[in-house]
């Protein structure tokens, strides 16, 4: 447990476990079957009180008719750790992805529900929403670290770039910041202009890391972001991750029940495109309420 | 364990694995042979030409006008043309056949209007070139009324490459791994600024290529040119692009009637005089060396770009 009084639990005096959902044994009512959150979204004095960063409600995604995400509601906490686990298919980067809309590039995809992004209560599958203002304020860390073939330098700055900054000295400090930010200073100060594709795999995805950090995104998202990398890289990462909380709201997908154990405060585990459980992630990895939680977590399928 | 059809002895292994060897040495050697057999009789070609054309090699074969006695005769008019034909055709060609291979990979939408496009820029790379040629002359020569310019052969020749250019562009284009256009679109990066910071840098190799080996096509075509009239006999130099007084620059070459090297070639192999013919393969021997020289800049381009980008 972090020694810091993290905002969530400091807002606990309100109710028991705020974010823990209502009653595990709960009948399938209204959203037919899938566990909910006690979190009031539409509450937003309530929900700033809990600090959460993002509200999902009721959210359903669909490929063409296929429909991918079945009423997923759960709230994201601030600067928190969330991570999403569950088997191949389950959803989990599909959901993901609908936080920065990068399913707007594939033609024949539709959200429904919301994710309200917190302070300014902005639906960020909303019609009217700008998926380009989204990817601008949530941050992505791709599966496969994707640098530019450029250099390291332009690489952290494009995102400054793509803002219009274009005073040298304000692109150095801040992508300075940045890759401090993403424990890759010292490795890179002297090779900024360097091209990124000689970096190794798990700096390349430090470097990734930083392009995201550069322009202060409020969530990043990491969509299995250790899975090309070794033990070594992926314990840096892992790392840089718990540090990184202190900044930004984390949301994180993984195939990896240890790293979500290791890193995570809140798990949510998903499986055939519904949210089966979401809890602490103490409690997910030691008392799971559910059956299929239990099952997956323990090995027995996934 | 009981012997299944599956289970074979070490030695059985070892003589069918040296069967198969020899199998892989045999393409080996039939492989170099038919690589060898091409190359030997582009060789022969070439040693043929410069040989023939031995007599005519010099100073004088390239600033002479064509002239009625072989011995001095020159191909000045021809490849000025040729070059100026060329420049037309690339400045024509290239932004044209760029942005429609942009357009269809980045932009179109999936539907069947881009598919009846795709299927038909890809058949056009297959019509015959004398076609080309027949629409040149009707609807740039005449209805036009371009004439019998070296604008009219150079947007002859852009349409005939205008294929090979958008092919090679969409080829190179979709090399760039969708990661890192994910990489940028998640950064917030528009569609355009995602093509002109990385698509495009990281694709400018292949597109080069791809430009630089439709110009070497088109630099050797002499039925489309033919079919809209270029002169066989010219014994005067385009009006100079550039200009000693005010405005320095001028476009009047782009109305001149013109040769080209085919052309040139074409019109001394067909004469009788037994000395034309070594005019003839003298300016072969040079429009080859003008092809293989742009071959060798397209693979110096790709080996550049692919030394500094390799994914």
């Amino acid at each position: 447990m972090t020694e810091a009084p993290s905002a969530v639990r400091g807002a606990r005096p309100v109710q028991e476990s705020p974010l823990s959902h209502e009653s595990p044994a709960r009948p399938s009512s209204t959203s037919g079957g899938t566990p909910r959150i006690s979190v009031a979204v539409d509450d937003t004095r309530q929900v700033r009180a809990l600090n959460v960063k993002a509200a999902v409600d009721n959210l359903n995604f669909y490929y063409g008719t296929h429909r991918a995400l079945k009423n997923l509601t759960i709230p994201i906490a601030d600067k928190q750790v969330t991570a999403l686990i569950g088997p191949s298919g389950c959803g989990k980067s599909t959901f993901l992805r609908c936080f920065n809309r990068m399913h707007d590039l594939q033609p024949n995809t539709r959200y429904e529900g919301s994710i309200t992004l917190h302070p300014d209560n902005l639906n960020l599958v909303g019609p009217g929403v700008d998926p380009i203002e989204v990817r601008m304020r949530i941050g992505m860390v791709f599966q496969k670290p994707n640098p530019f073939p450029k250099s390291i330098f332009e690489n952290v700055a494009y995102g400054l770039r793509l803002r219009g900054i274009r005073n040298r000295a304000t692109l150095a400090e801040e992508v300075e910041k940045a890759l401090r930010g993403a424990a890759l200073w010292d490795e890179a100060k002297d090779r900024l202009q360097d091209s990124a594709l000689a970096l190794s795999g798990g700096q390349m995805q430090r470097l990734c890391i930083a392009r995201a950090l550069a322009t202060t995104p409020e969530i990043l998202l990491f969509d299995e972001p250790t899975s090309a990398l070794d033990p070594i890289a992926t314990a840096k990462i892992e790392e840089l991750i718990s540090t990184l909380r202190d900044q930004v709201t984390v949301l994180i997908v993984t195939h990896n029940m240890q790293q979500a154990a290791r890193v995570s405060d809140y798990t949510a585990f998903m499986y055939l495109g519904e949210l089966i459980e979401f809890d602490e992630a103490a409690k997910i990895f030691t008392n799971p309420s559910k059956k299929a939680t239990e099952d997956y977590i323990t090995g027995r399928y996934g | 364990m009981s012997a299944s059809a599956a289970t074979v002895t070490p030695e059985q292994l070892r003589s069918g694995l040296t069967r198969r060897k020899l199998l892989d040495q045999i393409f080996v050697v039939a492989g170099l042979a038919v690589m060898l057999g091409c190359l030997a009789i582009l060789a022969v070609l070439f040693i043929d030409l410069v040989r023939d054309g031995a007599p005519r090699f010099g100073w004088d074969f390239l600033t002479n006008f064509a002239s009625r006695r072989a011995e001095k005769a020159g191909i000045l008019a021809a490849w000025v043309g040729t070059s100026l034909i060329m420049l037309v055709t690339a400045v024509c060609a290239v932004p044209v056949g760029v942005m429609a291979a942009i357009y269809l990979e980045e932009y179109a939408p999936k539907n069947w209007f881009t598919a009846v496009v795709e299927i038909n820029v890809t058949n056009l790379a297959g019509v015959p070139s004398i076609v080309y040629g027949l629409l040149a002359l009707g609807l740039l020569v005449h209805q036009l009324e371009l004439g019998q310019s070296i604008l009219a052969a150079g947007l002859t020749l852009a349409l005939l490459i205008l294929p090979i250019v958008i092919v090679a562009t969409r080829e190179s284009i979709r090399s760039v791994p969708n990661a890192i256009r994910e990489a940028a679109y998640g950064l917030g990066a528009t569609r355009w600024e995602v093509t002109k910071d990385h698509v495009l840098p990281y694709s400018t190799g292949g597109i080069l290529t791809g430009m630089i080996l439709g110009l070497s096509r088109a630099i050797g075509e002499t039925a489309p040119i033919i079919t809209i009239g270029a002169l066989s006999f010219i014994a005067f130099l385009p009006d100079p692009p550039i200009k000693s007084e005010f405005p320095f620059v001028s476009f009047q070459w782009l109305h001149d009637p013109f040769t080209a090297m085919p052309i040139q070639m074409f019109n001394w192999v067909s004469r009788p005089d037994q000395a034309f013919q070594s005019n003839a393969a003298a300016a072969g021997a040079i429009l080859l060396c003008m092809t293989l020289a742009m071959n060798g800049v397209a693979i110096f381009i790709r080996y550049r770009f692919r030394k500094k980008i390799n994914w």
